[in-house]
C-alpha cells in the first residue's frame, strides 16, 4: 500500500529536502519571491489550521475540517492560478481560499456557522465550500464552458478528494470536459481516506490519474507533498487550458495528518506506522524549509520569524471574526429569492416580532 | 399573429430569448440537430449554432451542474430535461445547489437558470416518463416552479422565467403540447411569475388547477354553466410563488373550493393550497375543501393511465358534493 502510493509521475523535491535532477532546473527557474511565497503560505495555512482545531476544541467554532499535511498540494496549485481563474473548492481548501483572496477572518466566520463567511471580496472568484461530495465538479465544468463560449481566458479549477472519484458527478464532469475540450483543471488531493474508507475501497484502479484515459484527458500523478512539483504540473495544466487544449486531471498524492473533521477519530481506521511515516518522513513544510535553508534563501531564524508572523496574522483574524456582530433572525430571509414571496414576508415579519398580511 | 401549438410557442419563446440576449444558451439531450424529442427546439440549432444550442451527453446531473456553473460565470442557460421522470439524477444539483446558491453566496452568485421539463401523463408515454412531482420542487426554498397551460402563456412565462434572477423550473404539460392552438404574438412579451390566470368567472365554486388539468376543468365547468352554476376557475400558472391574492379573493367570493391536480394527493401542492386557504379564508368556507388528484400510487404504465389521472367524471362528482354540501 505504502509502496504503491509512493509511485508518482512527478517528484521534484525529495522527502529529505533535496532536489531531483529534473527538479533543479525547475527550481532555478522560479523567482525567489515565489519560493518565499510557497513557504509563507504553507506556514500560514498550517498555522490557521492548528489554531482552528484549537478553537473548535474550545467550543468557539463548529466542527472543522483540518488540512494539515495537504499544504503543499493546496499552496502549490493555488499559486499557479491567476486572479481571473475560478475556484470550486471542497470544505478543506482553506489554504487555496486564502491565496485566492478570501480573508482569514471570513474563512473563520464560515466555520463559526456564519453564511457571511462565504462572501468573496470583489473580484475573488472562489465559490463557497462544497459540502456534498463531487457536486462542484459539474459546476466547475460549466463555469469553464461559459468562459470558452464567451471567449475569455479564465481557467476553472475543481478541487476534490479521492472519495469524490467514486461519485457519478466525477464521471459526468470529466466526460463533458473531454467531449467539449473545456478549460478546466480537475485537481484531486488523494489524501488516502474518504473519512475511514481507504482509496483501495473507492476504486479498482490503483490511481486516480489513470482514470483520465477514459475521458481522453491527460492525467498526472504528482507528489502532493512536494510544493514545487505541484506548482509545476498545475502551471502546465493551466497553460494547456488557456491555450484551448482542454482539461487535465491532476492527482496530488498527499495525506491528511489528522482526522477527517474534528468530529472524527482517525485512530480507529489508520495504522500508526503509516501515520508516522507520512507525518515524520514526508512532511511538506519541513521538506521545503530544509531546501530553503540549504539554498541560503532563509535562515533558521527567519523561518521562525515567519511562523511568528503567521501566528500574529491568525490571531488578529480570529479577533476580528469573534467581534463580528451577530446577524438578526430576519437575516434568514435576506437572500433566498431576489424578491421575497408573500409567505416569506410573513415569516420574516414573525422573526421581527411583527405581523404582515 | 400566428396560431401556434403550445410546443411551438415554447420554441418561439426560446428563439426570442436567444435573439434578445447573447448570454442565453440552450443545452440538453437531443436539443440540437434533432430539435428535441418533442421538437421544442426545432430549427434553433441551425439558426444559432452549436455554441448556443448544445447537444450534451446523456447526463442529467451534468446538464444541470453545467448550467449552474455557466450561470455563475455570466451566462443565462436554459437546460432541458427530456422528461420530468428523468429529473431525479439532477435533484442533488437542483436542491443542494441551484436552490441555495443565492443564499449561500449572500446574493453574490445566484443560479439564474431555467430547467425545462415535460411532465404529466396522457400521451401514452413509456413507463417512468410521466411523473408530476412538482411538490418536491415547490417544497424546496429558493426555487420557482411554473407550468403553462396555453400557448400564449407558454411563451410569456418562458421569457419571464429566463429573465428571472432565480432558478425557475418550467414544467411543460406533455398532453397539451399539440392539443390546442392559439394566437401568439411574434414580439417579445412576458407573463409575470406569481400571477394566476382567470380562466372562467363565477360565484358558485372556486377551482384551482394548472397544467394539463386546465382544459379538462374548463370542459366540466361549461356543463355546469348550462345548469346555471358558475365556476371561478384559476389556472395558477405559477405553482411557486402562488398568487395568494387571486386565490383568497376567489375563495372569499365563492366559499367553496375544488383543487384539481395530476400529481398524487399526499403531500401534493393541493395540500399546501388547502392550508393556505384555511389560514386566510377559513370563515368564508361553506364546504370542506376538496381535492381531485392522481392516486397515491406510482404513475402507472399507460394501460391504467386514464384510471390514475383525474378525469371529467371525478371532477364532476366532486363538484356535485361540494355544491350540495
Amino acid at each position: 500500500m505504502l509502496q504503491q502510493m509512493d509511485q508518482v509521475d512527478i517528484q521534484l523535491l525529495r522527502s529529505d529536502g533535496s532536489l531531483t535532477d529534473e527538479g533543479r532546473p525547475i527550481w532555478d527557474s522560479i523567482s525567489i519571491e515565489m519560493k518565499l511565497h510557497f513557504h509563507r503560505w504553507m506556514v500560514l495555512a498550517r498555522t490557521f489550521d492548528r489554531r482552528s482545531v484549537i478553537l473548535q476544541r474550545q467550543g468557539r467554532i463548529g466542527t472543522y475540517a483540518p488540512l494539515e499535511g495537504q499544504e503543499a498540494a493546496q499552496v502549490g496549485s493555488a499559486l499557479a492560478l491567476d486572479r481571473e481563474d475560478w475556484i470550486f473548492p471542497t470544505y478543506r481548501e482553506h489554504g487555496v481560499a486564502m491565496i485566492a483572496g478570501m480573508p482569514l477572518d471570513r474563512i473563520l466566520l464560515y466555520w463559526m456557522g456564519r453564511v457571511e463567511g462565504n462572501i468573496a471580496p470583489e473580484g475573488v472568484r472562489v465559490l463557497p465550500p462544497y459540502v456534498p461530495i463531487a457536486t462542484q465538479l459539474p459546476q466547475a465544468m460549466g463555469a469553464a464552458w461559459a468562459a470558452k463560449l464567451k471567449g475569455e481566458s479564465s481557467v476553472t479549477v475543481a478541487y476534490f478528494g479521492d472519495g469524490a472519484t467514486s461519485e457519478g458527478d466525477f464521471h459526468e464532469a470529466l466526460n463533458f470536459a473531454g467531449v467539449f475540450r473545456l478549460p478546466c483543471v480537475f485537481f484531486c488531493q488523494n489524501n488516502h481516506y474518504a473519512i475511514s474508507v481507504p482509496f483501495s475501497r473507492q476504486s479498482a484502479t490503483p490511481t486516480v490519474a489513470e482514470k483520465s484515459r477514459a475521458y481522453n484527458l491527460p492525467g498526472v500523478r504528482v507528489d502532493g507533498n512536494d510544493v514545487l512539483a505541484v506548482y509545476h504540473v498545475m502551471q502546465e495544466a493551466v497553460r494547456r487550458a488557456r491555450r484551448g487544449e482542454g482539461a487535465t486531471l491532476i492527482e496530488a498524492v498527499t495525506y491528511r495528518k489528522g482526522s477527517h473533521t474534528t468530529a472524527d477519530d482517525a485512530t480507529r481506521y489508520r495504522e500508526e506506522e503509516e501515520v508516522t511515516d507520512w507525518v515524520e518522513r514526508r512532511d511538506p513544510l519541513t521538506r521545503l524549509e530544509s531546501l530553503l535553508i540549504q539554498e541560503g534563501l532563509l535562515t533558521a531564524g527567519q523561518v521562525e520569524e515567519c511562523h511568528d508572523r503567521c501566528r500574529e496574522e491568525v490571531d488578529s483574524a480570529w479577533k476580528k471574526a469573534a467581534k463580528a456582530e451577530a446577524p438578526p433572525p430576519s437575516h434568514l430571509f435576506a437572500h433566498v429569492y431576489a424578491t421575497l414571496p408573500a409567505e416569506l414576508k410573513r415569516q420574516r415579519a414573525e422573526t421581527e416580532g411583527r405581523s404582515y398580511g | 399573429m400566428a396560431e401556434l401549438t403550445l410546443v411551438q410557442a415554447i420554441q418561439d419563446g426560446l428563439r426570442t430569448a436567444l435573439q434578445q440576449d447573447s448570454r442565453v444558451v440552450v443545452l440538453g439531450e437531443d436539443v440540437g440537430k434533432n430539435g428535441g424529442v418533442f421538437r421544442a427546439t426545432e430549427g434553433l440549432w441551425k439558426e444559432f449554432g452549436d455554441e448556443r444550442v448544445i447537444d450534451t451527453p446523456l447526463a442529467e446531473a451534468g446538464i444541470v451542474g453545467a448550467a449552474i456553473g455557466m450561470a455563475v460565470n455570466g451566462l443565462r442557460p436554459v437546460a432541458e430535461i427530456q422528461f420530468m421522470g428523468f429529473i431525479y439524477p439532477a435533484f442533488e444539483q437542483i436542491i443542494t445547489h441551484a436552490a441555495r446558491l443565492r443564499t449561500r453566496t449572500q446574493g453574490q452568485r445566484p443560479a439564474s437558470i431555467v430547467i425545462r421539463a415535460p411532465y404529466g401523463g396522457g400521451i401514452r408515454a413509456p413507463e417512468l416518463h410521466s411523473d408530476s412531482t412538482e411538490s418536491l420542487l415547490v417544497h424546496t426554498p429558493g426555487l420557482k416552479v411554473v407550468a403553462p397551460s396555453t400557448p400564449y402563456d407558454a411563451k410569456g412565462l418562458l421569457l419571464a422565467a429566463i429573465r428571472d434572477p432565480d432558478p425557475v423550473i418550467y414544467l411543460e404539460p406533455m398532453k397539451l403540447y399539440r392539443s390546442v392552438r392559439q394566437e401568439v404574438p411574434a414580439e417579445d412579451y412576458e407573463i409575470p411569475l406569481g400571477q394566476a390566470r382567470q380562466v372562467r368567472k363565477g360565484d358558485d365554486l372556486t377551482v384551482l388547477t394548472w397544467g394539463a388539468m386546465v382544459p379538462m376543468v374548463e370542459k366540466v365547468a361549461a356543463t355546469w354553466e348550462q345548469r346555471g352554476v358558475y365556476w371561478d376557475v384559476l389556472d395558477l400558472r405559477s405553482i411557486y410563488p402562488l398568487d395568494e391574492e387571486a386565490i383568497i379573493c376567489s375563495v372569499r367570493k365563492t366559499g367553496r373550493v375544488l383543487i384539481v391536480h395530476e400529481a398524487p394527493k399526499t403531500g401534493g401542492v393541493g395540500a399546501e393550497l388547502t392550508a393556505l386557504i384555511q389560514e386566510h379564508a377559513f370563515l368564508w368556507l361553506e364546504a370542506p375543501i376538496t381535492r381531485v388528484t392522481g392516486y397515491d400510487v406510482p404513475v402507472p404504465m399507460f394501460a391504467l393511465e386514464d384510471d390514475f389521472r383525474p378525469n371529467q367524471g371525478r371532477i364532476h362528482q366532486a363538484a356535485e358534493k361540494l355544491i350540495a354540501f
